[in-house]
């Protein structure tokens, strides 16, 4: 027995994996899965590695398993889209060694383009998944999910949300199990060979499988609880949104769900049963409500109604129910907001200041860049998902013609660019697209915490790997007209983007290359301004070192905030900006 | 059980703080749940730590009017927060106003009076980082505010120093210790209610 540790869902994960004997570890960053890799690569006796996109990690995964190791696949809820192509075929061909995939979800959206509900891939893919509501349970199913896969020969997805993946609480760890024996690998065309006539008999077995992972969900062995209370309120519910009904209907007959996918169909009928009304109650989603509802269960709704997005809280089921609502200080009215903002001395803002210049139609990609949308520099026309950028850009330019004046341009970090943005350049290169593709190469995927990728060359060990080279890999692909410029040179990335939109008719990638100012967190003098004579042309930058004084409408330079970067003193038409 | 709420900007060390409360919880024998966000938000936004401490601790977010105690790294956070403040809960603020982005532009002002609506929530404003500066530790604003916050928060003294001593850097130890003991010396002092 070991001590209590105070572990996030995600470390808990982690440390599940390497104790239920997992050496092997794949993902990708995404908030807020990712600290469940970075800390499974601490661990003794155990490899990671970051992947270049959710895909390519679970088919690395998969190869592992199927080679014997028992392995964890970590990603973000969007990655799991990415994922979808291996995870459908993979609850085919069934496992070697255990295989565990961290889904972890973000109702609510803190970090993410949307909220989807992981519960239904595992739904579709016909694969089993467990529902943590804390971090003990983080661990301990987890640990599970690994003799689960075997035992049902699938892969198991563990589904968290933001407030299990991030919400620190005490875990009993165990002991590491005996590493459970190698499983070799030997030659087996009929499972692992997905070919039609293979295939066809892997699924019937697969639907098989179900049957048994049902019969296993509604046993005494499955991780479900029933918390008797008040007879007349029954809820069922799993994850965090457990916690909440926990805390805001005290009194209620809960069906705590460990498993839910396949739903416990018996348990819940039984659990129906014995309660006057049945209420689900789940994050962002209709996942748990319809298949309650398809085992034959009548769901009633709570007087006022759930929220169908967003995130959950006690009060929002308190209200939903009819309970009181505590009611705390009346708001502070029209207080200015404090939304994110690129760091001061982001090498990314004279990108985005640029090219609001040329009024270009902006497709962007998903990073720390998103924030180029926001104003002053309000540089951005679309963002969807990771690579969409340089896709989006090349079906604008479509629609548009060569009749319309606006450039269009694709804006794209490292990281991106290496999980998806690659092939959308390639399909552009093939299909003779025009266009300007910035490629933003901070050195780093910034926003998940400046986790390594293959053009930096980083791996997640902190040791050198292969650094690929971004502007020999896109010429290679057959892009004629490619350069790499400094993007704190503001005439340097005048004149590149100006020329890159100028010529409407050919395709340009600018690399814009400097590091992530909190990667070498390098400080410099700051600046400060001399003589300003109030033209406000420093504040369109939007760095939040730069304020005006509301009296004399003249700017000054936090000398805290300030990092000396000089992009502002380059814009400045007085030399008012000086250190 | 007590719900806490950290809140600030980006930066401002509110993490450390948490894992201090959270790790005097445990060694105290309490239940302890702390929520944090990464990612996006933390890019210089608000950010806010969410803690639940004591028995039968269930929900890690905090609501309106759910919380027992607001400890506002920033003043304009604080004003934020008092809608999750429980009415009889306690409201400790550092006095510091770091300007979002839309006021340093001219894009959107201040309250006139956030001193006086401060005030008004009978907040204990707590001069953190001139008390950090004077314990010779002057990043140790954070913990400044956990000592004011020490004899509201339901754990003991002792406990929530050795949580110190075991949460920050080996070499600030020390500082950190006194910056934890200018903290609570400053609430005393101010007479405070505590309970």
């Amino acid at each position: 027995m070991k001590d209590m540790m105070l572990l996030s869902g995600n470390e808990a994960v982690a440390r599940a994996a390497a104790d239920a004997g997992a050496t092997v570890g794949t993902g990708y960053p995404g908030t807020p899965s990712t600290e469940t890799l970075e800390a499974f690569a601490r661990e003794e006796g155990v490899y990671a590695e970051w992947c270049t996109n959710e895909k390519v990690a679970l088919e690395v995964a998969l190869g592992a398993s199927a080679g014997g190791a028992r392995t964890l696949c970590t990603m973000k809820h969007v990655g799991v889209n990415v994922a979808a192509d291996p995870l459908f075929t993979a609850a085919y061909t069934g496992v070697g060694g255990g295989l565990v995939i961290l889904a972890a979800d973000d109702p609510g959206m803190h970090s993410s383009q949307n909220e989807q509900d992981s519960h239904w891939y595992a739904q579709a893919a016909h694969v089993l998944m467990l529902d943590p509501a804390d971090s003990q349970e983080a661990h301990d199913l987890a640990r599970e999910a690994f003799s689960l896969s075997e035992r049902f020969d699938v892969p198991v997805m563990v589904r968290s949300t933001v407030r299990i993946a991030h919400t620190k609480t005490p875990v009993q760890v165990q002991d590491a199990a005996a590493r459970p024996d190698a499983r070799p690998y030997e030659k087996d065309a009929s499972k692992w060979v997905m070919m039609p006539a293979f295939a066809k008999g892997r699924r019937v077995e697969q639907l098989s499988r179900v049957e048994e992972m049902r019969a296993w969900a509604d046993s005494a062995e499955a991780p479900n609880r029933i918390i008797l209370g008040d007879a007349r309120i029954g809820v069922v519910c799993a994850g965090a949104a457990f916690q909440h009904v926990r805390e805001a209907l005290p009194d209620a007959s809960i069906l705590k769900l460990g498993v839910t996918c396949p739903l416990p169909a018996e348990t819940v009928r039984s659990f129906a049963d014995g309660v006057d009304e049945l209420y689900v109650v789940e994050e962002a989603s209709t996942y748990l409500a319809d298949a309650v509802c398809a085992a034959g269960v009548q769901v009633s709704q709570p007087v006022n109604g759930l929220p169908k997005a967003g995130e959950l809280s006690p009060n929002l089921i308190r209200h939903a129910f009819g309970r009181p609502v505590p009611e705390g200080s009346a708001p502070v009215e029209g207080l200015p907001a404090r939304p994110p903002a690129l760091c001061p001395g982001c090498p990314h803002r004279v990108v985005f200041k640029e090219l609001s210049r040329q009024k270009a139609i902006i497709c962007g990609d998903i990073g720390c860049y998103t924030l180029g949308a926001l104003p002053p520099l309000s540089a951005m026309d679309a963002c969807v998902d990771m690579g969409a950028s340089v896709s989006m850009a090349h079906g604008f330019e479509l629609a548009l013609g060569a009749d319309d004046g606006r450039p269009v341009v694709g804006v794209i970090g490292d990281s991106t660019f290496a999980h998806s943005g690659l092939s959308s350049l390639i399909s552009t290169v093939y299909n003779a697209g025009a266009g300007t593709i910035c490629i933003l190469d901070n050195r780093t995927t910034a926003m998940t915490g400046r986790q390594g990728n293959p053009f930096n060359g980083q791996q997640i060990q902190g040791r050198a790997g292969v650094e690929l080279d971004l502007e020999r890999v896109v010429s290679a692909i057959g892009v004629e007209h490619v350069r790499t410029v400094d993007p704190n040179d503001v005439e340097a990335v005048r004149a590149a983007v100006r020329e890159a939109v100028r010529e409407k008719d050919r395709l340009d990638v600018l690399i814009f290359k400097s590091p992530c100012v909190l990667l070498e967190r390098k400080v410099q003098r700051p600046y400060y301004v001399a003589s300003c004579t109030g033209c406000g042309v420093c504040l369109t930058l939007g760095c939040p070192a730069i304020g005006k004084y509301p009296d004399t409408g003249l700017s000054y330079i936090d000398p805290q905030m300030c990092i000396g970067c000089g992009q502002c003193e380059q814009y400045c038409r007085f030399n008012a900006i000086v250190r | 059980m007590k719900k806490i709420l950290l809140c600030g900007v980006g930066g401002q060390g509110t993490i450390l703080a948490a894992n201090i409360l959270a790790e005097a919880a445990l060694a105290s024998g309490q239940e302890v749940k702390v929520s944090e966000i990464h990612g996006m938000a933390q890019r210089g936004g608000a950010v806010s730590t969410m803690i639940a401490v004591g028995h039968d601790v269930a929900s890690m977010v905090i609501g309106e009017g759910e919380a027992d105690i607001v400890i506002a790294f920033d003043k304009l956070e604080a004003l934020r927060a008092l809608p999750s403040l429980k009415r009889s809960g306690t409201l400790i603020v550092n006095d510091e106003l770091i300007k979002p982005a839309s006021v340093l532009t001219g894009k959107a002002q201040l309250p006139d009076d956030v001193d006086g609506l401060l005030f008004q929530a009978d907040a204990l404003v707590v001069p953190a980082e001139a008390t950090a500066r004077e314990a010779g530790s002057p990043k140790s604003a954070n913990v400044v505010l956990l000592g004011a916050a020490a004899d509201v928060l339901g754990l003991s003294a002792e406990m929530l120093q050795e949580a110190v001593r075991s949460c920050v850097p080996p070499k600030t130890v020390e500082a950190n210790e006194r910056a934890f003991q200018a903290g609570r010396r400053f609430a005393e002092e101010q007479g405070r209610d505590v309970r």
